[in-house]
């Protein structure tokens, strides 16, 4: 063990990620937490494309690829098999998915898993656009943010819509939910411990940079996801049982400026957009903070 | 070219294969490490997403694509990123 992390890698050398991938670390910090009794799903995304190049593969526990939606579906299925095989004492089974396949694509299936109650823990990266096929938005691309298909022009700035709010419709499945940032791995590996202990459907949604489609440079991936805490854009919290828990808070508010202008994809904005974000994100944190405190269930 | 040959159901059976993608020929900028400033807080080793650099803080240059994570998140500005002489 160094802080906190085991020394175990589970995912092999030689993958296809972009230099400072988010996501890499993200998985990195999944799988030392989940350990080699795993099995793993993963939906069509960056994850599944960059880290089995046909016919290598860099992970070195079981690994499962169906299509795009279907990630939760074939968890769903892995659970039960194992259950009549009479082996699912001390296996996990895992689903990653990206926020393309959990926020649109997968949904249906994700929601289905969650409420039928399959003893599976979902995990999805949320880099907030489609990154693998070339940077479109999804529903979890945040409001003002550049893609190649909402793109900044002179008189619409980016993306019109704000993100869903999936933690929260997660929680309303009545599972357990938490999120997660690739800048707090301690706080990172707990949570997925914790999911996987629970006899049942749990949801983890990461934090993670994306140097490409964030158009930031290479070595800022951890100090970006820093800032969407200490800003409180993604705030980490867990909900349990309807409770919401916040993880940490940060000591020191900070400007939502700073994390914006480390990233291309929100060059364009005014002072307009970014009061205009920074009232929206404010107004979340204090709903968040409400929520806790109330201890009202969803 | 040769010709692929596709195992049925696709299944790969060479466990963590791509060790064999020296990724290392990507890189631009190199880290090197000041052992004398170097505190051994390992967060280089917690951050590094290729996990290149290993619990003794050397770098396995086979692997390290360069993107200078090691270099921005050490606390004492121990490692420097170091263009590549070709």
């Amino acid at each position: 063990m160094i802080l906190g992390l085991s020394e175990e890698e589970l995912l092999e050398f030689g993958h296809n990620a972009c230099a400072g991938c988010g996501e890499a670390l993200a998985a990195r910090y999944v799988m030392k937490a989940a350990g080699k009794n795993t099995i793993v799903v993963n939906a069509t995304g960056c994850l599944e494309v960059f880290s089995t190049p046909y016919p290598q593969t860099a992970w070195k526990v079981p690994w499962i690829h169906g299509a795009f939606e279907n990630a939760s579906a074939i968890a769903s299925g892995v659970d039960i098999a194992l259950e009549k095989l009479g082996k699912r004492k001390n296996v996990n089974v895992l689903a990653f998915g990206g926020d393309g396949s959990t926020f649109d694509i997968g949904f249906q299936a994700l929601s289905g898993m969650a409420e039928r109650g399959h003893n599976v823990c979902y995990v999805c990266y949320d880099n907030e656009a489609y990154m693998n096929t070339g940077i479109q938005r999804s529903g979890a691309t945040p409001k003002y943010a550049a893609t190649t298909t909402s793109p900044a022009g002179k008189k619409v700035p980016g993306k019109t819509e704000y993100a869903k709010p999936m933690p929260f419709i997660m929680a309303s499945h009545g599972i357990y939910v938490a999120t997660a940032s690739i800048a707090y791995p301690q706080d990172l590996t707990r949570k997925v411990k914790k999911a996987l202990s629970i006899d049942g459907p749990s949801y983890i949604q990461i934090f993670n940079s994306c140097p490409l489609g964030w158009k930031h440079k290479f070595n800022l991936g951890i100090k970006i996801a820093e800032l969407a805490y200490k800003t409180n854009i993604f705030p980490l919290y867990e909900i349990e049982k309807g409770i919401v828990t916040i993880s940490k808070k940060p000591v020191q508010k900070t400007p939502i400026l700073e994390y914006l202008k480390l990233q291309g994809r929100f060059k364009h904005l005014g002072e307009k957009e970014i009061k205009e974000v920074q009232e929206s994100v404010d107004a979340k944190w204090e709903k968040l903070l409400k929520l806790e405190e109330t201890k009202m269930g969803f | 070219m040769t010709k692929l040959k596709i195992s049925c159901g696709g299944i790969i059976e060479d466990v963590g294969s791509t060790k064999a993608n020296k990724t290392g020929g990507w890189r631009t900028f190199k880290p090197v490490r000041d052992v004398k400033k170097c505190i051994k807080c390992m967060k280089c080793w917690m951050f590094c997403p290729d996990h290149s650099i290993d619990k003794n803080i050397e770098v396995n240059l086979d692997y390290c694509k360069g993107c200078g994570i090691c270099a921005e998140r050490c606390p004492v500005k121990a490692i420097d990123m170091v263009k590549e002489e070709k």
